[in-house]
């Protein structure tokens, strides 16, 4: 024979329903196997729950959204901007310009990370280089990412050109699109210039040093714009500094705002069919040109 | 509108109330509307170059100022030297820069009655020091005493014993500095640029011509 349990404190009692609320199933009161607190029931009365607190659940996010949106009517701007019209024959040489968008946000967040541990003064720029390959977690890793995703975003960003050009799309009306990609694909040249002189071993001093003479050999601007690299007619810590900011804060943000116009223009204007397509011209269009 | 005037050449009168503006005043030629716009725009631009044109001085100004003292480095006493070979010496050029990049090497020599600079108009420069910066790009040149050249590493610059150019693509004599002698010590001073007669100019950068016509496209900056 068991003893009798201990009375449930009152806390962890059930409650009972509140007047006007849906009755439950089986058979009111009682104790039996149809009863109010019958098996059938106690399970039915679970699955119940388990099923409202599931629709609860899922209205969090439906609730939130609409919460955003109706306060930001950011929804019609997505739509247009995510389901766009795309020409026929649209294939995988039209993702390029959002790999090379994809390289860059991955440049941008590794070079922040990068940034936390890196110390741009002359004395301590190579040894907080060794300090992240060798000794900080998936640091070397990490800058790995950086160095050869900076590879990878001028070869992709120069592909993403080439594609534009042979498919013709930079043609009107997507020459503004062109030119404000050129100024991008200078930019990452610039980056990639730059950011070369941060581990400043022999290799990057030597050849930012050379890097900065080929600038100083243009006519009239050049000893000015050498000087401007250099803050001053010799390479000292202002140099390093110098490249640093220009390399995490200047160009960056540069880059950033220009990528913005980039796809707002090619929201707006829309891909080009791929030239192999030929325009389908209606039949009366076709038999007035003849 | 009804005020369109029919003929384009024909001047638009400067008052308002000719005009037809809503709320004219008589011999008003600026319209209220068009004063304060105006003004709010001034004031803007005026808001933005207070701080715009600031930090651009900040970030230009190391073009237009010398930042190189005039300081004289010990390389050592005479008897160190000689007339026949180059000694090479390490001297600090920017002396506020730690490690290694502040500094650089020199090779230094006793000058011969040969060494006369043209542009010499006192006495002339007891000692021949000259930089390692190979004027094509910048890399570091090194002396090799069997050929008696220096010898740039990266793009194949050869120089003579005098530092003039035999060969490769370096566009004018390797730079000097200026030397003079003290109590015994040979002193080094500033650097200075040369053309092909060995000619002194201020220093220029690497790939910067001071010969023949070219010398017009690369002025002599503030900073040196």
């Amino acid at each position: 024979m068991t003893p009798p349990k201990p009375p449930l404190p009152n806390s962890l009692k059930r409650r009972p329903d509140r007047p006007g609320s849906q009755p439950l199933t089986g058979a009111p009161g009682g104790n039996g196997p149809n009863g109010r607190n019958g098996k059938a029931a106690v399970a039915l009365r679970k699955q119940q729950q388990r099923e409202k607190r599931k629709q609860q659940l899922l209205e969090i996010p439906i609730s939130v959204v609409g919460w955003l949106d109706e306060r930001s009517g950011v929804s019609p701007f997505l739509r247009a901007f995510m389901f766009r019209k795309t020409p026929r024959g649209t294939n995988w040489y039209y993702t390029l310009g959002s790999a090379t968008l994809f390289a860059f946000l991955s440049q941008a967040v590794t070079g922040v990370f990068l940034a936390m541990y890196y110390d741009p003064s002359p004395s301590g720029a190579y040894g907080s280089i060794r300090h992240i390959i060798n000794e900080v977690w998936l640091g070397e890793l990490v800058r790995g990412m950086h160095r050869w995703g900076a590879t990878v975003m001028v070869v992709l960003i120069f592909v993403h050109m080439g594609r534009t050009f042979v498919f013709g799309a930079y043609k009107y009306p997507r020459e503004l699109n062109w030119v404000i990609g050129v100024v991008l694909l200078v930019l990452t040249l610039a980056m990639a210039f730059t950011g070369y002189l941060l581990p400043f071993d022999q290799r990057s001093f030597w050849a930012t040093v050379v890097g900065v003479n080929i600038n100083a050999s243009g006519p009239i601007v050049g000893p000015y714009l050498a000087d401007f690299l250099r803050a001053g007619p010799e390479f000292t810590a202002t140099t390093l500094s110098r490249f640093y900011a220009i390399h995490m804060l200047l160009i960056p943000v540069l880059i950033a705002a220009l990528i913005g116009a980039h796809i707002y223009l090619v929201t707006k204007l829309g891909t080009t069919a791929p030239p192999w397509l030929k325009a389908e011209k209606s039949r009366d269009l076709a038999k007035e040109e003849v | 509108m009804a005020d369109t005037p029919q003929n384009p050449r024909k001047k638009k009168s400067p008052y308002t109330l000719d005009r037809g503006t809503p709320g004219a005043f008589e011999g008003e030629t600026v319209t209220r509307r068009t004063l304060m716009s105006g003004g709010a725009l001034a004031a803007g631009g005026i808001a933005t170059a207070a701080i715009a044109l600031p930090a651009l001085g900040f970030a230009l100004g190391p073009v237009a100022e010398d930042t190189i003292q005039d300081n004289w480095r010990d390389v050592g006493p005479e008897s160190d030297f000689n007339a026949t070979t180059y000694v090479p010496k390490v001297i600090t050029i920017v002396p506020e820069v730690g490690g290694e990049v502040g500094k650089t090497t020199i090779y230094v020599r006793k000058a011969i009655a040969a060494d006369k600079s043209p542009s010499d108009k006192g006495a002339p420069l007891p000692y021949v020091a000259i930089s390692t910066r190979c004027m094509h790009l910048g890399c570091p040149v090194r002396y090799v005493q069997a050929s008696q050249r220096f010898i740039c590493p990266c793009h194949g610059g050869v120089y003579d014993y005098e530092g003039k150019v035999v060969g490769g693509p370096p566009v004018r004599p390797l730079d000097r500095f200026y030397t003079k002698v003290e109590n015994g010590r040979v002193l080094v001073g500033k650097r200075f640029s040369l053309d092909s007669h060995l000619r002194r100019y201020k220093p220029r950068d690497p790939s910067n011509h001071v010969d023949g016509l070219w010398k017009y496209l690369y002025p002599s900056r503030p900073t040196t």
